[in-house]
Order: structure tokens, then sequence, then C-alpha cells
């Protein structure tokens, strides 16, 4: 079952605004193969959104630009015609969307929702559709799923829906499954169950997934490999053992310091990210993280460092001064000494120098 | 029923505000030498008493559906608009469908490639046509399609049950005249609220699905997005029942705007109060009509009950 499913190539995606350009992607190159999954995380406007609709083809409006190439089973997605891009949606690739609430028709039956698309993809009578959404409904939990398909989206919860729009994606079995913040929009107790569903959905078809998510502890344990996202690129790129065991570039670090822990004592201040994301029409030169980096050098705004591998190639990270470098502890304590904001501010929530290897409840 | 209540209260006020009086119209002016006649006469039809008690007679009868006689033809108000009805009727019905059906795809094209040339064109000419009044569309129709290709009558009615195709001739001009105003509200509604939802994020999930546009759009799109429409259509009902007044006059048609028209030159307030509180029955009804149809057409409405 092995074989490379998606090839991303230099894939940068940008919407002409009267404002400007915004590169919401720049630059993004990942391969994923049949059955793995990948997890892309960052903080909102990082691109992770805009790159996983631009590699599906579902940016709407005319002011998007997508260049690169997408391998898709050996034919490139961004030269195909609408009408190829539409007889793979569904049936080939499909996608999880973010709010539940949104994403299904609140006047159409959950039936047709379920199965409308199964019957332009595969022909199915009347009574084979049924059949099929009562089993796609039992497949994703859903207790009664007779009496549920006759429901409208209204007459569900937030968990229950999202459970629907997962069927709805499954329904065609595709071959790769965008899952894009699929549970930002619910309940805690939810979260858990949907993610383990999609887990299980995953293994059990041995269908290649790529999680899109805000929060690290998300795709800890369940991805194959996380690619960490900020302003439309790629800064670290690493299985995700090898990722949470020894977090190299600053970005990673600081997203996963700022995740409140409930070992630290109450009221202990939560390390947020100092600054804001940079603006997109015109990005920093150099790193793009290096306004916000405790770990910045003169270098960091110079030049762009580029994504390569570390001593371990599978582990590729873009950084001058990468954490827990003998190049990245001087360049802390130099910041430190002059008193950079950044880093005084990584000093006093995290008394203890920054650590390599943080441990992860999954 | 408050609603009918108020219309019926102010239309009686208004009538009674004309300057003439119904007398005029009850006798000769020749007869009205006769004073003890005019007295007498005046005593008949209750025109002494003051106008809330003649207010509350009135009521009194129209609630159990009879809204008095017609004091120029002595015939029963009633009976007059059952007998005028289905000519305004079948002019609102054809134009109202007619209207929707031109409307919602041009507003389909319009919102499907918006902010293309197709679009910029029906809006451009909606925006044009919403400022021809009935009367001048009406004018243009009858000058174009009847004097010179002379492919419908100008003027007149042929009712159904004599001809359906003579029928269908006579109601096509006049219904077109009001439509025109019609179809432009029509199609901005459909346009304005089809852009929205298809910037809705089920939208992007049915194309997700790999669903066709075509699919997308009547399917998915077009029913959350006709919401505004029908309250539109139900509003427009009463500027309609305005315009069939015109239009009538304007193609000589027997229907109930006309003969409202006539029994106001002829101060015959009984037919006026009538045909008015009947007029406004039928928005109040169109009106609830309109708050069913929504029950069927959002489900979620359903529940709120």
């Amino acid at each position: 079952m092995a074989g490379t499913l998606l090839e991303v190539e230099n894939l940068h995606t940008t919407f002409t605004i009267p404002a400007g350009e915004v590169k919401a992607v720049r630059g993004v190159s990942f391969s994923l193969e049949r059955g793995r999954t990948l997890g892309i995380v960052g903080e909102s406007g990082s691109g992770k959104t805009v790159l996983a609709r631009s590699v599906m083809r579902l940016n709407l409006g005319t002011n998007v630009t997508t260049t690169g190439t997408a391998i898709f089973e050996g034919t490139d997605l961004l030269t195909r015609s609408p009408a190829e891009m539409r007889s793979l949606w569904g049936s080939e690739m499909a996608m999880v969307f973010q709010d539940p609430m949104t994403s299904l028709n609140p006047l159409v039956r959950v039936q047709r929702q379920v199965t409308e698309h199964l019957c332009r993809h595969i022909d199915l009578s009347r009574s084979e559709a049924r059949q099929a959404a009562v089993d796609l409904l039992k497949e994703v939990r859903i207790p009664d799923p007779e009496t549920r398909l006759r429901a409208f989206p209204h007459e569900l919860s937030g968990g229950m829906r999202q459970r629907v729009c997962i069927a709805v994606a499954l329904a065609c079995e595709p071959s790769l499954l965008f899952a894009d913040e699929p549970t930002t929009a619910l309940d805690v107790t939810v979260q858990h169950q949907i993610l383990n569903l999609l887990s299980r959905e995953q293994t059990d078809r041995d269908m290649a997934m790529v999680l899109v998510t805000h929060d690290l502890g998300v795709v800890a344990g369940r991805t194959d490999d996380t690619m960490v996202m900020y302003a439309g690129t790629v800064v670290e790129h690493a299985p995700t053992r090898s990722l949470f065991a020894d977090m190299r570039h600053p970005y990673s670090e600081a997203l996963m310091r700022s995740i409140p822990r409930t070992s630290l004592p109450s009221h202990t201040r939560l390390a947020a990210i100092t600054g804001r994301p940079p603006d997109l029409i015109a990005p920093p030169t150099g790193c793009a993280f290096s306004p916000r980096c405790p770990y910045v050098q003169d270098r960091c705004i110079e030049e762009t460092p580029p994504l390569v591998a570390t001593e371990d190639p599978a582990h590729r990270l873009a950084c001058w001064t990468p954490v827990g470098s003998p190049e990245g502890q001087a360049a802390f304590q130099k910041n430190l000494a002059s008193g950079l904001p950044q880093a005084v501010a990584v000093d006093i929530s995290n008394p203890r120098p920054p650590t390599r290897g943080v441990e992860v409840d999954s | 029923m408050a609603t009918l209540l108020a219309v019926s209260f102010l239309t009686f006020l208004l009538v009674n505000l004309l300057p003439g009086d119904a007398i005029n119209a009850l006798i000769p002016i020749e007869a009205q030498q006769d004073q003890e006649y005019v007295a007498q006469v005046r005593a008949e039809w209750g025109l002494d008493d003051p106008m809330l008690v003649r207010y509350g007679k009135w009521l009194g009868d129209a609630v159990r559906g009879d809204l008095g006689d017609s004091i120029v033809t002595s015939r029963a108000v009633s009976g007059e608009i059952a007998h005028r009805i289905p000519v305004t009727g079948e002019l609102m019905i054809v134009t109202v469908v007619f209207s929707v059906l031109m409307a919602v795809p041009l507003g389909v094209v319009s919102a499907y490639r918006e902010g293309s040339r197709i679009d910029q064109f029906i809006s451009g000419s909606a925006q044009f046509a919403l400022s021809v009044p009935g009367f001048v569309a009406g004018l243009l129709f009858i000058y174009v399609f009847a004097m010179k290709l002379g492919w419908f009558p100008a003027t007149g009615w042929t009712r159904i049950s004599n001809s359906i195709s003579g029928n269908l001739m006579t109601v096509t001009l006049p219904a077109l005249s009001l439509s025109v105003i019609e179809v432009a509200v029509y199609a901005r509604v459909v346009r304005s609220d089809l852009v929205a939802t298809l910037k809705e994020d089920y939208i992007l999930s049915a194309k997700s699905k790999g669903l066709k546009d075509g699919f997308i759009l009547f399917r998915h799109a077009l029913r959350p997005s006709s919401l505004t429409l029908i309250t539109v259509v139900g509003l427009n009902i009463g500027l309609l029942l305005g315009g069939t007044v015109v239009v009538e006059f304007l193609f000589a048609l027997p229907g109930l705007g006309k003969r409202l028209l006539d029994a106001i030159f002829q101060r015959d307030f009984m037919m006026v109060q009538g045909i008015t509180v009947f007029v406004a029955m039928v928005y109040v009804v169109v009106n609830t009509l309109v708050d069913v149809v929504y029950l069927v057409v959002d489900p979620r409405i359903r529940k709120a009950d």
C-alpha cells in the first residue's frame, strides 16, 4: 500500500484584494504516502486552511491564483479542468469542514446530504442509497440512524452534525481526506470522540488524511507526520513523534508553551506568543517569525532560512538558531541580556531555561 | 383581524370626507327640488345618522358577509365583487407566476456570475425597469404588440369560460405591463439573497462533494435564498392590486380595479367601501399564506412553535 499519493511542490496561493496581494501560502512543499496522516499546525492566518483548499482547488472567487504543482495519483491537480476536479471531489478526495453548524445545508434532510454525491459518482437505486446512508451513519456511530436520516441538521447536536459531515466525506471512500479544524467548533468532550472516530476510519479504510488544526494537542499521537506552518511557509516538518520529542523551531516551541497545562499551579500566567502574525500583503524579510522570536539574530532578519534536514533526515527545519542548539542557546542568552521583550517574556513565564523535549499526553 | 377593522374604519372615514353628497348619486338632480322626497331617501339610506352609527350598522352587516347594496345599481356589493374577481384574480395570478418564472432564472444567472457583464446587464436592466410605471409599460405594449404588430388585442376581455385562447390573448398584455416592475424587484431580491447564500459553508461543502454547479444552485442554494422573495411577493400583492386599477382602466378590463374607479367617480360609497375591505382581506389572507409557505420552505421555523 506504499507509494506517494500526493506530492505538493512549491505551492503559492495569492489573493488579490484592493489593498494589495495577500500571499497566504508561500512556497509549501510536502508529500503524503497512501494511508498516512499529516498534521498541519499553525495559528489563525498561517495559511493552513488556504493550503488545504488550494490543493483541493476549492478556493472560491476569481481573485485567487495558485502556482506550483500538486501531483495527486500521478497527475497535477492544479492543471485539471473544473469538470475533472468535480469527478475527483467526493470520490477521490473529500473534506470535513470546521463548523458542522454551517457546513450542512439547513434545509436539506440528512439522508439526501449523505447520499446525493454517492448517487452521482456511483449509480445507486433509491433503496440502495438509503441502505448506504444507514450503513454510513452506523459507521460514524450515530444511534438510531433510520430516524436521523429523516432529520434536518438543526435537529442534531454539534457532535452529531460533525459525525454526519464525516459520513458525507467518507461516503464514496476517498483515498485522501482533508479534515480542516474538524473539532474547533465542538465541545471539548466531543472533540475527543470525533478525533478518535476520524483516526479509526482513517486506519480502517487505509485512507490518507491531512488534519489541519491550530492545536498541537490534536495532532499529538494521531498523525504520522506534522508540519508547522507560519505566515504561509513551513517552518518545521517532522515525524510527529520526533517533533514532540525534539521541537527545534522557536515557533513550534512557542506554540507548545502556549498550551495551558493542568500540571502547573492555578493562576500561572499563560505563555502567549508576543506580537501578532505578520501582514501577508508585505511579509517581513528574512524569517517571517523573526519579529516575535526570542532567539532572533541579525541573520534571521536578513536571510530567509531554507527548510532543510537536520541530523535526522526526516526532521526538516527552517531556522538559523534552532532551539536547543549551541547557536540557539547563545542567541537566547544574548537577547535576554540585551532585554529583548519576547526573550524576557519567555524567561519570566518559564524560569527554567528552555528545555528540549516536552512530554505530551495523548 | 385588527387590520381589517382599521382598514374598514379608515375607508369609511375617508369616503365620508369626500366632497359631494351621496344623495346626488341616489336621485337625479331634478328630483332634488322635492325636499320631502330628499329627506325621505336620506332617512331610508340612513344618511342623517352620525358617522359612527352608520359605521356600526355597516360593520354589523359586513361580518355576516353582507357588504350592502350599490347605491347606483342597487345590486349587492358582494355580488359585484364576485362577478369581477375572476378578471382581477386571473390578472394578478398570471402576473405573479410570470414574474417569478422570469425573475428566478435572471436572479440565479446574475448571482452565479456575480460581477460579470451578464450580471451588470441584468442588474442595470432591473434598475431601469424599476423606474417604469405600469401604465407607461402598458401604453408601450399596446403600441408595439397591439397596434404595430397586431399580435394581441389592445383592450377588452374574453372570459375564460368563453374561450381559453381568447382569454390568454386578452390577459397577456395587461399582465406583462404589471410584470415589468415585479420582475425587476424579484430578480434583484433573488440575486442578493443568492449571492449571500453562495458564500455559505454548505455550498462549499456541496461543491467538495463533486456536485454540479447547476445542481448546487437549484437544489441547495435556491431554497434558502427564496425566503425574502416569498416575503416580497406577499407584500407586493398590495402594490399589485393598486397596479391593477390603472392597468384595468388602461386596457378596459371589467375587473375589480375598474369597478372601484367607477364607484369613486360615482360617489358610490357602499361600493368603494366594499371593494376596499375586500382587497384588504385578500392582502391579509395572502400574507397569512406567506407565513404558511415559510413553514413549508424552512424546517427550522416549524420547530419554533
